[in-house]
């Protein structure tokens, strides 16, 4: 028996204005406007957003967790990046 | 070390399996089958209140009943949402439900005969269903636990309202009270069945601890749940249809009788009021519904080619 099931898209969601878009689950639809239209009725019922994006979720691009060590691995070894790598005396202000 | 490092140091660590990390085939089976299980409950919950929608008193009540049956409904699409994260194909899910391979909980098999049932279904059923949801808002697999959050924050309106609901017939007249003191007579066993058999004859609660999917057994979920209801119960002015139930100073708790587990087995496997009816009502929606999606895919293909 052929199921005729929509594609999956990723659905992100604005809180309020000031916050970024935030994934929050995923649906099935026909196209994107339908997306929009199922990603309002089921993920925003009760004010949980001002704007939704949808995208279909095999145009998602993901880093592979198996490689996540050696993906991740220039930014751990490089610990003048961060600010408290600096020792500044305590009698200097705001800083 | 095994073969599943990251995953075992991510358990151990309490951290949250993600959808793309290597996991046991066990894990992601058992995932996949509690998600679906549950979702498909969450569907199947649909229709016993639905039946009272046409029905309900007021048309504040009609509403808050729509509202209830919608967020079901979504409920039902979240958890769908979180299977497909493991590989599960949701086409595919909603086959098996209506062929009757995969399960959904024994309580939708009870029937709602009084418009009360609604109320004792909003305060029993949904609140052992909070009791159950609650700690899987840590459940060890992310998108599940994710779910889980969204879903317990819409559970509390549908206790309340259940609650409300049985307040205000409790203040009507003496058939009112006595609808709702029947309804509380034929759900209330059945709201203890929903924790699942006894710890001794759980064989599968071991390993959902160990992997942290689960993160109290049935007894302690079932335990906590009578204490809840008990003084909700005293409140209300309703009877709890268990002559063993007492305080126990000893332990801190209520002592309870024990359901009958037979009627669980019963129920599950087929032979409650409703199973054929729930099963029967949902393949008739695929099947109606069938030339709607096939319209909608259609549609968007050619908007597609149009725009090519």
């Amino acid at each position: 028996m052929t199921r005729h099931e929509w594609p999956l898209f990723e659905v992100f969601v604005r809180a309020k204005r000031g916050l970024n878009h935030v994934h929050v689950g995923s649906l099935r639809a026909a196209d994107h406007e339908m997306a929009l239209h199922h990603a309002r009725d089921l993920y925003t019922r009760r004010n949980e957003g001002v704007s939704i994006w949808v995208v279909r979720s095999d145009q998602v691009a993901a880093s592979d967790p198996a490689e996540k060590p050696s993906f991740f691995e220039p930014s751990a070894d490089k610990v003048y990046r961060h600010p408290t790598h600096y020792t500044i005396p305590s009698t200097v202000p705001h800083i | 070390m095994t073969d599943f490092a990251l995953f075992d140091q991510a358990i151990a660590r309490d951290q949250r399996i993600e959808p793309a990390d290597e996991m046991p085939e066990r894990y992601r089976s058992t995932m996949i089958r509690q998600i679906a299980q549950h979702a498909h409950s969450e569907i199947i919950g649909m229709q016993p209140e639905g039946e009272w929608i046409t029905r309900a008193p007021t048309l504040r009540r009609k509403a808050i009943l729509l509202a209830k049956v919608q967020d079901e409904a979504g409920h039902g699409l979240y958890l769908y949402s979180a299977a497909e994260t493991l590989g599960a194909d949701r086409g595919d899910l909603t086959q098996r439900l209506i062929e009757g391979r995969q399960k959904y909980s024994s309580i939708f098999n009870y029937p709602t005969l009084s418009f009360a049932d609604v109320g004792v279904i909003g305060w029993l059923v949904d609140g052992a269903a909070i009791c159950n949801q609650v700690p899987l808002c840590r459940s060890s697999y992310g998108p599940y636990a994710r779910a889980m959050i969204r879903i317990c924050k819409e559970e509390s309106f549908h206790q309340r309202q259940g609650y409300e609901l049985l307040l205000t017939m409790m203040s009507g007249t003496a058939a009112q009270r006595d609808m709702v003191q029947d309804a509380v007579d034929r759900w209330w066993w059945p709201s203890l069945m929903m924790f699942g058999p006894p710890d001794a004859d759980s064989p599968n609660t071991a390993q959902s601890m160990a992997w942290k999917i689960k993160r109290h057994t049935n007894d302690e979920l079932r335990q906590r749940f009578v204490d809840m209801s008990v003084p909700q119960a005293a409140e209300l002015g309703v009877t709890l249809p268990d002559p063993e139930l007492a305080w126990n100073a000893s332990r801190d708790h209520y002592d309870f009788g024990q359901p009958d587990w037979d009627e669980l087995r019963r129920v599950i496997s087929g032979g409650g009021a409703m199973n054929e009816q729930r099963i029967a009502r949902r393949r008739q929606a695929d099947t109606d519904g069938a030339w709607v999606r096939e319209a909608a895919a259609a549609h968007a293909a050619k908007n597609l080619e149009v725009a090519r």
